[in-house]
């Protein structure tokens, strides 16, 4: 019999496998990106750091009865009567229960909390902008140190000790007293140098049309927005030095804020023609070609005013023509599959009639989980053109 | 930080204890207390052994108690690690008046571990059991990768619960099979063919003594049709299936004498508790402490052993259970007294009795009474149209079925393995043996992938959906059902 208070502070077995379980969870959270992109807990979170996702991949599955298919024994406080409800199911997917008579079990799958920070990385793990070209206006992006070279002389502090070590056996060798360690000489000393390197990228800029017609049902709304949500958080992320115009249009086009552009409904018509147009204007009059990378994106259910298809194919082509690339996306109806592909839409008069496809990205989208492919798609790996 | 003075006081106080319990007739194992900090504890918790070896899901379940603690939601105040001798966990934040109860608690858990017959065959070593295999898990980490050997414990561990819990009756019988073989093995000597003379009438002799090492090895996997059903599925994978290798059999066998460690623990849960919570009450009364101590022990006491509202907490249940039977058996009613032959005056007894004799399912079966049903207002409960968690229940006889039925295989569906050469094609055919509650089928699915990676062959389960036989089938790539 004892009593004993030792040292723990060096225990970190949880800790390690906490580390292993996260692994896990950001494994299962790559698998999933087609349907975490789209989550609402995270478009929606409003500045909140981490949300959670339910992580299917995780359970730690076993043989075991259908809780809500078995009987249970509880116990009361005296007064119980056959007949009597002591607690409710909550329906698949509305959150946990009352959290009464143990039917936690219940619970369908394993929710991850995690940071959005963490969820932006792996998205944009590979996402760029395409065909990003050097033009003659350059921006300073960055200025940074690196250690890239060895010499033999340096500021003791940046002594490379594996180099020194790996010299001193090498010259040991050489001098016949056998490849071991020791005997260190002034010759042996390895010193790390850095350089000041200046990293310099183009000008980009991103043109974000909406289409926010009456039309635009939530859903469609809804997908449009989670979209352009990662879109911006990917350009912010990853690039230091692009603008971003939001214009968003029903029958005439304006440009709006990001607040704007991110809240606003509106009804009415469409003529895609009008963002087009104010695209184009903006471009001539704010980002010159010459000077800028340009990006406009479009996203619309392609149900276009129909005398105003043949103008906005002749401006489509224009913005090709003038930008890097030109992305549109066209939501369809909610789990609608392609029967309404062949009609009128717009993504059909492009494909058949736009003159230089190179250049331009369309894409469908029917459902949420269809966004983080749009994402991929239009800012996939390409190959980076050099200037002519 | 607790001070040095209040470890010299703790020290008397675990003397004092103990001697009290030993009065009381308890009679557990030499044991060790340690005060620890809460991440210690919390570890050790969800790890329910020190050293063991290391996997995400016990990371996962690391992460959660410590988030509760952290946020104040749940707090563990004691562990009891059940080794020879014991070893007992404080929490440093603990009250002197919770370590003194912790310690009376552990004590009656240590008893129940040294005397309860399911804990007779219980490995008193455990720890340092459990800190080879993790060694050993770490080497094939190293030798075969980190993921590789998390991988295949994920499927390991998802039909861990699944092996018999007299296992040891299966290891003595195989002991002495390998002992007879063995010294049936004759010296060498030129008359040697007249052996194989004889043997070659025996033909269930013969394939020993002709094979090469080889072939016995092969033989010894194959599956024996005689030895089946076998509940204990874990031990017939490791030793039957057809597509592991060697270290992979050795991390399902580590996994298995895990597993017949806790049985025990999972069998008597209710007991355990139980006896524990009676002890750590009438020991602590036994220590004449000042007022205020006092109060805060009835206080934390009635914390333990109150009813939860809804739920069924095995501390209550188990606590009222004995108090009952020490009751009924010292002070018998004239009925007992004709019908049983009951004297009276031997509740203590009786109860001393009991904690050596039964487990939980046991336990409820013989001793919750038609009284203690109702006093603890007890019921059945069930979902009602998808929605509405009802009360069904209240007769006692019911009620205690329908307890005992959830006790059951430690509250795990029971599964066996019916045929490990299904269709001639060396399949793997288990059965879930339907006892009135159906399986989650989702989960079964998923289970049953994890059974395949561990056979490596087409795996089938047979079980009962909707009162009608179903076998669901899995081929590595896709699900059928019929």
């Amino acid at each position: 019999m004892s009593i004993q208070r030792n040292d723990w502070s060096l225990q970190r077995k949880g800790i390690i496998d906490q580390e292993r379980h996260k692994d896990r969870v950001k494994e299962a959270i790559r698998k999933n990106l087609g349907s975490i992109v789209s989550n609402e807990a995270i478009i929606l979170s409003d500045g909140k750091r981490t949300v959670k996702v339910p992580i299917k991949a995780l359970d730690e599955y076993k043989f075991r009865f259908d809780h809500r298919k078995g009987k249970h024994v509880g116990q009361g406080d005296g007064k119980t009567r056959v007949g009597d409800v002591i607690g409710r199911e909550s329906r698949p997917g509305s959150g946990t229960g009352s959290g009464q008579a143990g039917q936690e079990a219940g619970a369908d799958y394993y929710e991850a909390e995690v940071s959005i920070d963490e969820i932006a990385a792996l998205i944009f793990e590979d996402l760029q902008l395409p065909y990003l070209q050097e033009k003659a206006k350059k921006a300073v992006q960055s200025r940074k140190t690196q250690f890239n070279e060895i010499r033999r002389t340096g500021v003791i502090a940046n002594l490379d000790k594996r180099r020194m070590i790996l010299e001193n056996i090498r010259r040991n060798a050489r001098e016949g007293q056998g490849a071991k360690f020791g005997n260190i000489k002034k010759d042996d000393l390895r010193f790390k140098t850095w350089e000041e390197v200046m990293r310099y990228e183009s000008n980009a800029v991103v043109i974000a049309m909406i289409d926010v017609s009456g039309s635009m049902g939530e859903f469609k709304k809804y997908v449009a927005r989670s979209f352009y949500f990662w879109m911006v958080r990917f350009l912010r992320t990853k690039y230091d030095n692009v603008d971003i115009v939001f214009i968003s249009h029903h029958t005439e086009a304006k440009e709006v804020t990001e607040e704007q552009f991110f809240t606003q409904g509106e009804s009415g018509g469409t003529v895609v023609s009008s963002a087009y147009q104010l695209a184009l204007d903006i471009i001539k009059l704010r980002y010159r070609p010459s000077d800028w990378n340009i990006y406009p994106f479009h996203f619309s259910d392609g149900d276009n005013y129909y005398s105003d298809n043949e103008e906005a194919v002749r401006l489509a082509d224009e913005l090709i023509t003038t930008c890097n690339l030109f992305g549109y996306g066209e939501i369809g109806e909610e789990g609608s599959s392609s029967y309404r592909r062949s009609s009128g839409a717009l993504l059909s008069i492009f494909n058949d009639r736009l003159k230089a496809k190179d250049h331009f990205v369309g894409v469908r989208i029917d459902d949420k989980e269809d966004v983080y492919p749009a994402l991929k798609q239009f800012f996939g790996q390409r190959g980076i053109e050099t200037p002519a | 930080m607790i001070e040095d003075r209040e470890i010299k006081d703790l020290e008397k106080s675990v003397e004092q204890i103990w001697e009290v319990a030993r009065r009381f007739g308890l009679d557990p194992y030499p044991t060790n207390f340690e005060i620890v900090p809460a991440s210690v504890m919390y570890e050790v918790g969800s790890y329910a052994l020190p050293g063991r070896y290391s996997h995400w899901t016990f990371g996962k379940a690391y992460h959660r108690m410590k988030t509760m603690y952290d946020f104040g939601l749940s707090k563990i105040y004691e562990v009891v690690i059940n080794t020879n001798p014991a070893y007992g966990f404080l929490l440093e934040t603990n009250s002197p008046v919770q370590n003194k109860m912790v310690i009376a608690h552990v004590l009656g858990h240590v008893d129940f571990f040294k005397n309860n017959t399911y804990f007779s065959k219980t490995n008193r070593r455990m720890v340092e059991s459990v800190t080879t295999h993790s060694q050993r898990i770490m080497e094939y980490e190293f030798k075969h990768g980190r993921k590789k050997v998390e991988r295949f414990l994920d499927s390991v561990l998802a039909i861990e619960e699944h092996i018999d819990p007299h296992f040891f009756i299966k290891r003595d019988i195989s002991a002495a099979e390998e002992k007879r073989r063995a010294e049936y093995q004759p010296k060498e000597g030129r008359y040697d063919d007249l052996w194989l003379l004889d043997k070659s009438t025996n033909p269930a002799e013969q394939q020993v003594s002709k094979g090469s090492d080889n072939e016995r090895e092969k033989d010894q996997n194959h599956p024996a049709p005689e030895r089946l059903p076998e509940k204990d599925v874990l031990f017939y994978i490791m030793k039957h299936s057809p597509s592991l290798s060697t270290w992979q059999r050795d991390v399902i066998a580590m996994v298995h004498e895990e597993m017949e460690y806790f049985v025990p623990q999972m069998q008597t849960k209710i007991m355990n508790e139980g006896w524990a919570s009676i002890w750590h009450a009438r020991i602590m009364r036994e220590l004449d402490l000042p007022d205020q101590e006092h109060l805060e022990f009835a206080d934390l006491h009635s914390g333990v052993v109150s009813p939860h509202k809804g739920q069924l907490n095995p501390y209550y249940l188990g606590y009222k259970i004995y108090e009952d039977i020490e009751r009924r058996w010292n002070s018998p009613s004239d009925e007992e007294r004709k019908k049983f032959g009951r004297a009276g005056e031997a509740g203590n007894e009786k109860i001393f009795e009991v904690r050596e004799l039964e487990n939980d399912v046991s336990f409820l079966r013989n001793y919750l009474t038609e009284e203690l049903c109702e006093e603890l207002d007890l019921f059945v409960f069930e979902l009602a149209d998808e929605e509405e968690w009802t009360i069904t229940e209240k007769r006692w006889e019911k009620v205690r079925d329908q307890l005992v039925a959830n006790m059951t295989n430690f509250g795990f569906p029971y599964m066996q393995v019916e045929d490990g050469d299904y269709d001639g094609n060396r399949e793997l055919y288990l059965k879930h043996c339907y006892e009135g509650t159906e399986l989650d089928m989702r989960y079964a699915r998923k289970a049953l992938e994890h059974v395949h990676t561990l056979w490596g062959r087409p795996v089938h389960l047979e079980t009962i959906v909707d009162e009608e036989t179903t076998v669901l089938h899995y081929n590595g790539d896709e699900h059928e059902e019929d």
